[in-house]
């Protein structure tokens, strides 16, 4: 993956806009968190494979970036991304990687199911 | 050690076996005992994607599947199952139809010893799933017929209610066969097996028996 470059990945968004598109989207602390420190309020979201069409879509920030994705009827946004990738399948894969290397955001956006 | 007929190893990520089994996985099979590794889940959800990352999400299950088969063969083990359920899902899956799948291996393989996690001392919901599911289907079996189940356990307060483990295995002999285990799983373990190999340098005690030595429960069914 690459650090984000802004204008790359807004393009990367546009060109996936007003498609059926499937949706990677997934916070995590990690299972452990709550291991190692028992104060620690462990929590997290996941979503695979939600079938969706945006109208528009934004990256902000300036670094660590958010991107927020406008559908008809809602939203998508995810908050805290630093890489991203087009992958062999074209998919634009995002992520947000904490000081350690840790994935802690991921955002993927793909014109086929994900695995 | 005693000696099995066969073992039969359950856990749901491809590097659940390495730091606290891996050593009597390989003495098993120097004794001559078939092993079979099964594995949930290829690890999809693992957060360790290096710096810089080396890995996406969904690049990641290819890379710890391939790790997986570079531990089994670094333990010896030619007997892997990949079972194909996605990580951090395992504990949402309908639990008799999980305990189900878990008997029929049970029923194909008809081991001597089980090694699965203790369920509800394991930290990670898929371990604790796992361990209560494989409990399960082992509860399932006419008494004399169950396999013994050795547990894994290191929740912070596994030994308050459960007390010290019961069965201690040295694996001093193998540690060679035990640090290339740790080392197969490269994109888990890397930052782990720097501190380790410090520590092995300096010989400190705490960590020398930490690795020399793997812990389990014996599950007690009544
Ligand atoms: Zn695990």
């Amino acid at each position: 993956m690459d650090i984000v470059m802004k204008e790359q990945v807004q393009l990367a968004l546009d060109e996936r806009a007003n498609k059926d598109v499937y949706v990677h989207l997934e916070t995590t602390n990690g299972a452990y968190a709550s291991h190692f420190d028992e104060t620690f309020f462990s929590s997290g979201a996941y979503i695979r494979n939600a079938k969706l069409k945006y109208i528009h879509s934004k990256i902000a920030g300036n670094g660590p970036y958010r991107i927020g994705l406008k559908t008809d009827i809602g939203w998508v946004y995810a908050e805290g991304i630093t890489h991203y990738e087009i992958d062999e399948h074209d998919r634009l894969l995002m992520a947000g990687h904490d000081f350690n290397g840790k994935l802690a955001v991921s955002l993927e956006i793909s014109e086929t199911p994900f695995e | 050690m005693e000696k099995e007929r066969q073992v039969l190893v359950i856990f749901p990520h491809p590097d659940d076996e390495a730091f606290g089994v891996s050593g009597t996985i390989a003495k098993h099979i120097q004794n001559g005992t078939p092993v079979t590794y099964a594995c949930l889940t290829l690890g999809e959800m693992g957060r360790n994607m290096g710096d810089p990352p080396f890995a996406t999400r969904e690049s990641l299950p290819h890379i710890r599947k391939q790790e997986l088969q570079n531990a089994a063969k670094a333990m010896g083990i030619t007997d892997l199952r990949m079972l194909g359920y996605r990580d951090k899902t395992v504990e949402f899956e309908p639990e008799d139809k999980l305990a189900q799948h878990m008997g029929e291996l049970i029923k194909e393989l008809n081991p001597s010893l089980i090694i699965t996690f203790y369920p509800g001392y394991a930290v990670h919901p898929d371990h604790d799933a796992t361990g209560a599911a494989v409990i399960h289907a082992v509860k399932n079996l006419p008494e004399q017929q169950r396999p013994k189940v050795y547990c894994v356990a290191f929740s912070n307060n596994c030994e308050e209610e459960i007390g010290a483990a019961d069965i201690v295995h040295d694996v001093t002999e193998v540690a060679d066969i035990k640090l290339n285990t740790l080392k197969a799983h490269v994109s888990q373990t890397q930052l782990m097996i720097k501190e380790m190999e410090e520590s092995l340098k300096k010989q400190d005690p705490a960590v020398m028996a930490r690795i020399n030595q793997e812990r389990f429960w014996t599950y007690q069914f009544d």
